[in-house]
């Protein structure tokens, strides 16, 4: 069974999203995830300074098995990017929910959040996978 | 993202509880409930090309032909004529055409002598290639026999010559040691032969269902990794050997899959399955296999469309070579073919190398990026 951290929020697409406070949330793929993908082999991550729109494919994971979108999961402006998995894209399979975030994100309107699973709802939706 | 869909009727092979015991996720590879992967397939690629790793290749199909015409049914059978063997033990490839010229099933046969020989197929084909065995044995004087009771580890890397030594005594391992590629050796219940599909030097072992669990947990207590079907596919793919299903099937003749090497159009007078279609294909011209490779950011998959300078072809099997660090692929493509090709991925096209279908062997890189 994989870890779904209770202090996250999910989107149904496999992203966590975690608030760091000041609006500023990181966003990341779920062990689940990236159990589903396997080896992680190239992360391409957005620029910092877009402005992305909740559901916009942002970024893309590229593993041994397949490419998959990775979708914002609020509005905002990005940060940061995890410039480390630019060399070690493996930190997304060995710590996902840590080393192996993928980009910072100022909320244009925190109250998305509310739309996104909690970790119990998330738990459920990849259970009936 | 899919999910695999769950066979309840999948096939176990008698490693099934190893593999669940050493934390593998397991899939269904055509029937088989087989592990994927134990952990990490790049770790897996990587003990193979740099120490010793294992497969669990129970799931493929072992039959032995033996009989009075056993020589002539194979001769009749082959794109590659079994008359090249002479030495007990000496094996191999050959493509099993149609009538058509396509390809039935690839395959490795072992020489026992004229009236013995094994037969390993793929598990994806078996019961058509059984099917196909009975059908073209007509007036032969054969027996056609699967040996369900053997299962198979192939143990492959640079150390494999080093821990095989575990298995049998000092004498049968300076044997061992000795073999040339492409030869098998029976001794006691184990069948040792020394082919492999990872481009590494390593055996493949034929063990009886009863002992292979021990077996395979002897070579674990000594190190050795074991390694899924996902690091299989890697590294099969870096050393440019062909799937069945991806890169061939019944509708690509073995000129246009890189294995017109492995047909005997000598001597002439061999009449065997599916020739006269290939001579008809060969004066017409074939499409070619070609390797691809991709140094930037990015994976060449299975499916997606090239342009070459003859037209249109199609990447049969791609992939990131945990090796090279890059991405490769194996390509069937119309003449002629430049230096470089044309890829759509992605809503974009991208130019990749064109090179001969094999990039790695015994670990290093024999393409340059």
């Amino acid at each position: 069974m994989s870890n779904v951290p209770n202090e996250l929020k999910y989107a149904p697409s496999h992203e966590w999203i975690r608030a760091e406070g000041d609006g500023v949330y990181t966003v990341g793929i779920t062990e689940h995830a990236q159990e589903l993908l396997g080896d992680m082999v190239f992360v391409e991550l957005p620029e910092v300074g877009d402005n992305v729109a909740a559901g916009d494919d942002v970024a893309v994971a590229e593993s041994v098995k397949a490419a998959s979108d990775i979708y914002a999961p609020i509005a905002g402006e990005v940060l940061a990017v995890n410039e480390e998995l630019e060399d070690s894209p493996e930190l997304v399979n060995s710590d996902p929910y840590g080393d192996g975030w993928l980009f910072k994100l100022k909320a244009d309107d925190e109250s998305e959040l509310e739309s996104l699973l909690d970790a119990e709802g998330y738990a459920a939706s990849i259970d009936e996978d | 993202m899919a999910t695999m869909a769950k066979d309840t009727a999948a096939q176990r092979t008698p490693l099934y509880n190893n593999h669940v015991q050493a934390g593998a996720k397991m899939v269904d590879f055509h029937g088989w409930e087989m592990p994927i992967n134990y952990g990490s397939q790049i770790e897996e690629h990587h003990a193979v090309r740099r120490d010793v790793g294992m497969f669990d290749v129970s799931h493929m199909t072992i039959v032995d032909v033996t009989g009075r015409d056993a020589k002539p049914y194979l001769r009749h059978l082959l794109a590659n004529d079994v008359a090249k063997l002479t030495t007990p033990g000496k094996a191999l490839y050959s493509a099993m055409l149609n009538e058509e010229g396509g390809v039935i099933d690839d395959l490795i046969v072992y020489f026992f002598n004229e009236d013995s020989y094994r037969l390993v197929v793929n598990s994806a084909t078996r019961d058509k290639d059984m099917a196909w065995l009975e059908l073209q044995s007509g007036e032969f004087d054969v027996a056609i026999t699967e040996r369900t009771e053997f299962a198979m580890i192939a143990l492959q890397g640079p150390n494999a010559k080093a821990i095989v030594a575990n298995l049998m005594s000092a004498e049968q391992h300076a044997l061992v040691s000795e073999l040339k590629p492409f030869v098998g050796v029976q001794l006691d219940d184990l069948f040792v032969a020394t082919t492999g599909y990872t481009g590494e030097a390593g055996y493949e072992i034929i063990i009886p269902n009863d002992n292979v669990a021990d077996v395979w947990e002897k070579l674990r207590a000594l190190g050795v990794q074991p390694c899924g079907l996902g690091a299989r596919d890697t590294l099969r793919l870096e050393a440019g050997m062909n799937l069945y299903g991806q890169d061939m099937d019944e509708t690509v003749s073995p000129l246009a899959a890189n294995m017109g090497w492995s047909v005997a159009f000598e001597p002439a007078d061999r009449n065997f399955v599916g020739r006269s279609a290939l001579e008809a294909l060969k004066a017409a011209g074939t499409e070619k296999l070609v390797g691809l490779v991709m140094e930037e950011k990015g994976v060449l998959r299975g499916g997606l469309k090239v342009m070459v300078d003859g037209g249109e072809g199609v990447i049969t099997s791609g992939t990131f070579s945990p090796t090279l660090g890059y991405s490769i692929a194996m390509a069937r493509v119309p003449l002629p073919v430049g230096e470089t090709a044309q890829v759509e991925m992605r809503k974009k096209l991208v130019t990749v190398k064109v090179v001969k279908p094999s990039f790695v062997r015994n670990g290093k890189a024999v393409v340059s990026g």
